[in-house]
């Protein structure tokens, strides 16, 4: 199979004023459409940007970063919004809802970017809070949500779409571990029932456990990668 | 317009602020329309002004009289069809707040020189043959509910005495912006009981061709040179501008107040906006990281402040229209048609949509810049 990610010799530096950090250092990985990978790594190994650099919202110093056949290091700033749009849903660590929209609002948002009428936009959204257990809390605000539930609108948001990729950044550090297990759960039930790419950064090895592959990274380096036999 | 609501949950993010904010601009614009329509009021005031009246009065100072002998003299003026005279009478109605000007005017050649007043012939007639016969202007109806036969007693300041008066006429103004908070009495009524003064204020002189003024003027000036009354000749509308200039540059006054106020309430508006968006700078790199455009998040932070400015001067120059119409106010008189105007509101829509663009610029264009990847300080 044609792997939905291609990083190539993928070299990150930032620049702090004179200051030269490199992050990553000539990365090679692909990853295979419908799989599950959890990235690991102690801070500032580089997981974290590569989530950034496959998810369009920053680009590599050297190398290509291919997703879904796009050379996002060709596309410019409106193109990469586009791009995002269409085939990335993200899943962050500390949800980031909109605190003034309720989670109806909150997952409709991507949508305002389609075509899609208002009629279809509802069905769209009342689809995605059903996977995730929540329609019958689409009209509340996030501060009246649970942090476990304000994390499944956050993944009800990232997939109403269908994104041809799910990135998560952390989606269990800031949970409980009965809404950190939830969470896990409907991710692998969003990979192994929809289908779903999902690449995931966690420092939590049972949150890892979850993925199909496990990459290990070490001062922008992959060091070690366990793939787990799943029936 | 799919956006909209989002906007308008933004906008509304922090309702104390907002609501501070739109009042401020209420507040600001209902000031802009009322400075502003002090100014349209004096234009609308000189718009009445007729192009084939001329007035002639001393050249020293309105206060100052001139001979009844002059009428006759100006009648044989080439150019001249008409004359007719009358002074300010300035008495009191009762109580001094009362105020409305008075008139006394000659009873045959004032009232037909003024066409634009609806005076019927039977209320002229009335007027010609009774000599303590007056004549109310529409706005006296309203605000006292006077009516034909009805008597009046004006305490006089300049010509002393009680006057007793009969209302024999109403004039009705023809058009819009003509004021009609005035009387008209007899100059002969005041000349009688004066002892015969034969004093007047001023001359109305009609032209038959108003191409003439300035020639039919200078020749006015000039046969009273040298006399111990000399004159001062010029059109209505140049009359009733010198009347207003002793008022000061009220249009300098009125912009500088104006823009005073407009700045002040811009700086509010913009510290307002940008402590807005600053509070939700992480909230901007996550639209930007599901996939909205700079371009989209520049226009909904601009469209949010054009909003609240919108509403604060919806309301500020709605209210002001409301206010002024409702309540007739004339200031004292002083205004006869206080009437906020489509352009006024107009101008006021435009500044409150700019004072939007502008305090929303700021924000609106670091948003813009603003790298999701930095915002959102990834860390691993």
């Amino acid at each position: 199979m044609d792997p939905i990610i291609r990083l190539e010799g993928v070299t990150k530096v930032y620049r702090r004023g004179a200051i030269e950090v490199p992050v990553l250092s000539r990365l090679d990985l692909e990853v295979r459409a419908g799989e599950f990978l959890a990235l690991m790594g102690p801070s500032g190994s580089g997981k974290s940007t590569i989530l950034n650099l496959v998810s369009g919202i920053d680009l590599p110093t050297e190398g290509r970063v291919v997703v879904a056949g796009i050379d996002l290091g060709d596309l410019d700033g409106s193109a990469l919004a586009s791009f995002r749009s269409r085939h990335i849903g993200f899943i962050f660590q500390s949800y980031n809802l909109i605190p003034v929209l309720t989670a109806f609002q909150n997952v409709e948002l991507p949508l305002l970017l389609t075509g899609l009428t208002r009629k279809e936009r509802r069905e769209h959204v009342q689809a995605a809070l059903e996977v995730v257990g929540l329609r019958d809390r689409m009209d509340h605000f996030p501060r009246q949500l649970s942090g476990g539930e304000e994390q499944r609108t956050a993944v009800a948001r990232a997939v109403v779409t269908d994104p041809t990729l799910l990135v998560a950044d952390e989606p269990t550090g800031d949970l409980d571990a009965g809404s950190a297990s939830d969470v896990l759960g409907l991710l692998q039930r969003l990979h192994l029932e929809f289908g779903k790419t999902i690449v995931m950064v966690t420092h939590d090895p049972h949150a890892a456990e979850r993925a199909d592959r496990i990459l290990h990274l070490e001062k922008g380096v992959l060091i070690e990668s366990a793939e787990r036999n799943r029936t | 317009m799919r956006f909209f609501p989002f906007i308008l949950r933004n906008a509304l993010r922090s309702k104390r602020r907002t609501i501070l904010t739109v009042l401020s601009i209420v507040v600001s614009m209902f000031l802009y329309c009322t400075i502003r329509t002090v100014i349209t009021s004096f234009d609308a005031s000189l718009e009445t002004a007729d192009a084939a009246r001329l007035i002639t009065r001393r050249s020293t100072s309105l206060t100052f009289f001139l001979p009844l002998s002059y009428k006759d003299r100006l009648a044989q003026i080439p150019g001249v069809s008409a004359v007719a005279y009358g002074v300010w009478f300035g008495g009191i109605y009762i109580d001094e707040r009362n105020f409305f000007a008075q008139y006394a005017i000659d009873a045959d050649e004032y009232v037909p020189m003024y066409s634009e007043y609806l005076i019927t012939p039977e209320e002229r007639e009335a007027f010609r043959r009774e000599r303590t016969a007056c004549i109310i202007g529409e706005k006296l109806v309203e605000k006292y509910g006077f009516k034909t036969g009805d008597a009046i007693t004006l305490r006089g300041t300049i010509f002393p005495g009680n006057w007793d008066l009969t209302v024999r006429g109403i004039a009705r103004p023809r058009t819009k912006n003509l004021d009609t908070n005035f009387l008209l009495m007899r100059w002969d009524l005041v000349n009688e009981r004066m002892g015969r003064f034969n004093q007047v204020g001023w001359y109305v002189v009609k032209l038959s061709d108003p191409a003439r003024a300035g020639e039919v003027a200078r020749t006015i000036d000039r046969a009273f040179a040298n006399s111990p009354a000399e004159t001062k000749t010029e059109t209505e509308k140049a009359f009733q501008l010198g009347f207003l200039s002793m008022l000061g540059n009220i249009r300098a006054v009125v912009f500088a107040i104006g823009s005073a106020i407009v700045i002040a309430i811009l700086l509010v508006s913009m510290n307002t906006m940008m402590m807005a968006a600053r509070e939700r700078t992480r909230e901007v790199a996550v639209l930007k990281a599901l996939g909205f455009t700079d371009r989209t998040v520049l226009g909904m932070i601009l469209a949010e402040s054009l909003l609240i400015s919108l509403t604060g001067g919806v309301l500020g120059a709605g209210i002001a229209r409301v206010v002024y119409d409702a309540s007739g106010f004339t200031a004292g008189g002083f205004f006869p048609s206080f009437f906020v105007t489509g352009g006024t509101i107009a101008r006021a829509l435009g500044i409150a949509a700019a004072m939007g663009l502008l305090s929303g610029a700021i924000p609106a264009a670091d948003a813009f810049r603003l790298r999701v990847v930095d915002a959102l300080r990834h860390a691993g």
